[in-house]
């Protein structure tokens, strides 16, 4: 078991009458980048401002390294040992090197090493050679990675990250996840990375907290919380688009049918007999044929028969629902769109792998 | 004309010369409106990042009374600062009346709303999240404060002109809690209106090109460093 760098307990925090935040228990392990996902206003960047010891909880508690922070008279010394990245740089109207440096003057860090620092982080970022430009003549990329080095020249504890894509362009978003993954990894820095973003948190995280009302509703790895998410919830937040409610027909070692109203599904799962339960399938695990076209040999136990009622193109992929009875979402290239006329109304098979499939209990 | 080109004439020879009235009046004028405005600062700077970024009770009611302060007529000023330093008044016993002190405070009074109203738009103006991110960063109270008003510091520049404008151009307090004694508390407007009044045009031309002038070189000044700073 890693050691733990941060932990939570018992963290409450009211807006007015409404509970914003309600985290019983959460723990960030030494060197690891703990991703917290959830939709818009689900307390996520409240449970980061509690963490940045910017925002007292009217409940609970934040340790370091084991150690319980107070958070009234040594406040700015814990403060002091993280460091904040908000989604807009906020660079002070000085130059880039007076950026970067503001924190360790802060600390009334010796000059030379001030200096030492900056160059590094600067350069390990991809923007050495800025340090005399003003900060407001920066791009919005340029702006963030000098923000991201303005805090991790302070070698921080626990790095802090609040939607740092978000206010970037398609590219330089892209170009900095690319970048920020093994500076991380390589500095071995304690990580909370918040985002709405799905992408950005499996391409940086190492485990995922998915955060919905408030409440964490799964922690997992990225892979697990993906394939298995624990909740229609969670399921639905990361992207699963077919939910279909049925009940166990059969339970054989661990492989179940379960009827459905668009028939039965096989299923690798242990609930019982009679159970009732929500099958989960990803778009991108299904697999679209028209029903007229070339019969191509299959291995998935689950094929089912409908139309197609809607296309939506997203540039080089497209989502379809066909309606088998019940609406089963897929993905599918641009190109095989094209090539096997996907339209509305066209008649289809639906096919997913008994494995592709993920079965919850229905509450 | 001729009374505009003769007051021109005498104004540059009475600088030129470095008439003694003429600099006692200016440096009078000078140390008044200058220590006015430093106070005015002392006091401003803080309440306006007070009332910027704090919340507290009595909050509003403070700020409906800056902004009625920012355009309280000096006269009223004047009047208000003699009742309180009147020989009977509640501060008489300080014998503050017809002194130099006496028209420090009277523009102090002037000065205070209209800084701690610019300094309150200045601080205003930031990003509120600025503030998170330098107490993100490390900051103490003090540094945030010091880093806050570096970044406001084209609107603070402003707030320095704008009271020390406000309070050289002023002529109505000074005039009735100074009472223009020669040498002790005349300055440029008192002397422009005595000088006016004597029917002297030229010479309150002179005092009043001076001050044109004085006013001018402060906003040069102030208008250099913003310039090389920003």
């Amino acid at each position: 078991m890693a050691t733990l760098a941060v932990e939570v307990r018992g963290v409450q925090v009211l807006y007015g009458q409404r509970l914003a935040l309600d985290v019983p228990e959460l723990a960030v392990r030494q060197g690891e980048t703990l991703g917290v996902i959830g939709p818009n206003g689900c307390g996520k960047s409240t449970l980061l401002r509690v963490l940045a010891l910017l925002q007292r909880p009217q409940a609970g508690e934040v340790y370091f390294a084991g150690e319980r922070l107070d958070l009234g008279r040594g406040l700015l010394h814990q403060r002091r040992r993280l460091a904040i990245v908000f989604q807009e740089a906020l660079l002070l109207d000085t130059s880039v090197y007076d950026n970067v440096v503001m924190g360790l003057r802060f600390r009334g860090a010796d000059e030379a090493e001030a200096r030492k620092r900056a160059n590094f982080w600067l350069a390990r970022l991809g923007v050495g050679g800025l340090e005399r430009r003003r900060a407001k003549t920066l791009s919005g990329g340029e702006a963030q990675r000098v923000s991201l080095a303005r805090s991790l020249v302070l070698q921080p504890e626990l790095l802090l990250l609040d939607e740092p894509f978000s206010a970037l362009d398609a590219p330089s978003r892209a170009a900095l996840i690319d970048d920020l993954g093994p500076i991380l990894r390589e500095a071995a820095v304690t990580t909370v990375l918040v985002t709405h973003d799905r992408g950005e948190a499996i391409a940086l995280s190492e485990r995922l907290a998915v955060l919905i009302d408030g409440t964490v509703r799964q922690l997992g790895t990225p892979e697990e919380v993906f394939s298995a998410p624990a909740s229609e919830e969670v399921a639905t937040f990361v992207g699963v688009e077919t939910i279909i409610p049925g009940r166990v027909a059969t339970q054989v070692a661990g492989l179940a049918t379960i009827e459905t109203r668009a028939g039965r599904l096989e299923t690798i799962c242990d609930w019982p007999e009679h159970q009732s339960v929500l099958v989960l399938v990803r778009p991108e695990d299904v697999t679209l044929a028209p029903l007229n076209g070339p019969r191509k040999q299959t291995s998935a136990r689950n094929v089912l028969q409908g139309t197609v009622s809607r296309v939506v193109s997203y540039g080089p992929l497209a989502r379809v629902v066909v309606d088998c009875g019940i609406p089963i979402v897929a993905l599918i290239t641009h190109q095989s769109r094209l090539e096997l006329g996907f339209a509305p109304g066209l008649a289809v098979t639906a096919s997913f792998k008994a494995t592709a499939v993920h079965v919850i209990k229905r509450e | 004309m001729d009374l505009i080109l003769g007051g021109l004439g005498n104004a540059l020879n009475l600088l030129w010369q470095r008439d003694p009235e003429v600099m006692s009046i200016l440096w009078l004028s000078l140390l008044i409106s200058g220590s006015a405005t430093c106070l005015s600062l002392l006091l401003g700077i803080p309440l306006g990042t007070a009332l910027a970024l704090a919340r507290f009770p009595g909050r509003r009611a403070i700020i409906s009374l800056v902004n009625t302060g920012m355009g309280m007529p000096p006269v009223v000023v004047g009047l208000v600062v003699s009742i309180f330093l009147w020989r009977s008044g509640p501060l008489g016993a300080l014998r503050l009346m017809y002194t130099p002190t006496a028209m420090v405070v009277a523009q102090c009074v002037i000065a205070s709303p209209i800084i701690v109203g610019i300094t309150m738009a200045a601080m205003g103006q930031l990003d509120p999240k600025l503030r998170l991110q330098m107490l993100g960063l490390g900051a103490s109270r003090w540094q945030l404060l010091l880093v806050l008003l570096r970044e406001a510091r084209l609107p603070m520049l402003a707030a320095v002109m704008a009271g020390f404008g406000g309070v050289i151009s002023e002529v109505g307090a000074v005039m009735m809690v100074g009472g223009n004694i020669p040498g002790d508390t005349r300055v440029l407007t008192t002397a422009i209106v005595l000088e006016t009044s004597k029917g002297n045009f030229d010479t309150a031309l002179a005092l009043g090109l001076i001050l044109l002038l004085l006013a001018y070189a402060v906003n040069l000044a102030l208008t250099l460093v913003q310039q090389r700073r920003a």
